[in-house]
């Protein structure tokens, strides 16, 4: 295991991991904490969440020493994939709907984002009252 | 800036309605913090380094606006406000500060009455778009756009592991994937240099759009 920056949702921390090829495996405590994600016997698991992991394809997703390859997981989400040519930096989107939803969700997409004083806000937050919801920027 | 306009707002409103600002800026509260502090804003303010509003609501532009309701569901996915492209004629030989004004001012007025008409008759308001026109408005499933978010965060990443060459490298796969993102060109810009996101280039690529418009136009 080395040790690599991942960003993962917009969230951004140092992990032990290790690239190999195309894949990048995790160890477990690294894993919780970058991404929030636990390995469980359902799956992988962030709450009340969890993505399966099909048993014939398990060594794909999980090693005996309890890693976990994220690039599979990022496939089996839909989740873009990139990392710099040292790979020292990997880079995991937001997961995508796949194409077949072609009636895509009215739900207004949840997030959570730190205020000047670090203090994190969810959008969810606000639910049971109306919202605007405004980007903007300094530059 | 609008901080101030949508902080009056919320101080109007109170209860009824939630105002939510984010600011897209990786150059986090370096580069945010004094415009939030000259608003003395009591609504949540915050900070995407990474532009992950941006990436979740398929947003290319700043200022952008969504209406959300209570159930949490889209009213309106995306409006530039009161933004326009009436900016461009600012380096115009002939350009009227005062008519620019004027329209600014109409504009501005009309979408803040259309958000208190929307927070007052809900889903009957005239400005609560129907269920099957804010589908029609959201930006598909598109790997594309994915794959360019994820570059554009790589590019935030190196930036401020202070490898400025590497990420504006990440910065032009984004811009190419996504030519479309005005975010992705003007934060590399000012990450590059400050300044430079209204400088030359920023009006030559506005130049360049010749007929097209900057910001989307559409009825509000």
């Amino acid at each position: 295991m080395t040790t690599l920056t991942i960003a993962y949702e917009g969230n951004v921390a140092r992990a032990a991991a290790e690239p190999a090829g195309e894949d990048l495996w995790v160890a477990p405590a690294a894993l919780r904490a970058s991404t929030g994600w636990a390995l469980e016997t359902a799956g992988l698991c962030r709450g009340p969440v969890c993505v399966p992991i099909p048993p014939e394809r398990r060594t794909e997703f999980a090693r005996a020493d309890g890693a976990v390859n994220l690039v599979a997981v990022a496939r089996q989400r839909g989740q873009a994939v990139v990392h710099d040519d040292e790979r020292r930096v990997w880079v995991f989107g937001a997961p995508v709907e796949a194409p077949a939803a072609h009636r895509p969700s009215l739900d207004a997409p949840d997030f959570t984002l730190p205020d000047l004083d670090g203090r994190p806000h969810s959008l969810s937050d606000a639910r049971g009252r109306k919202v605007v919801l405004i980007a903007w920027a300094s530059w | 800036m609008d901080l101030p306009v949508w902080q009056a707002l919320h101080t109007e409103l109170g209860e009824r309605l939630a105002v939510i600002t984010v600011a897209l800026d990786s150059g986090g509260a370096a580069d945010a913090e004094p415009w939030i502090r000259e608003a003395k804003p009591t609504h949540p303010t915050l900070i995407d380094v990474r532009h992950v509003v941006a990436e979740l609501y398929g947003w290319v532009n700043v200022p952008t606006i969504a209406w959300i309701d209570e159930e949490g569901r889209l009213v309106r996915p995306g409006d530039p406000g009161w933004a326009g492209d009436y900016f461009r004629r600012m380096v115009e030989p002939d350009f009227d500060h005062a008519a620019m004004m004027a329209e600014f001012t109409r504009l501005r007025a009309r979408y803040l009455d259309a958000v208190r008409d929307w927070v007052a008759h809900g889903p009957a308001s005239r400005w609560a778009l129907a269920p099957e026109e804010v589908r029609r408005r959201l930006a598909g499933p598109d790997r594309e756009h994915a794959l360019a978010a994820a570059y554009f965060q790589l590019g935030t990443v190196l930036h401020d592991e202070g490898r400025a060459e590497a990420a504006q490298g990440a910065f032009a796969r984004a811009k190419a994937l996504r030519p479309e993102s005005w975010s992705y060109k003007r934060q590399a810009w000012h990450l590059e240099e400050p300044g430079k996101s209204a400088g030359p280039e920023f009006w030559a690529a506005v130049k360049a759009l010749g007929d097209r418009p900057y910001y989307p136009r559409g009825e509000l």
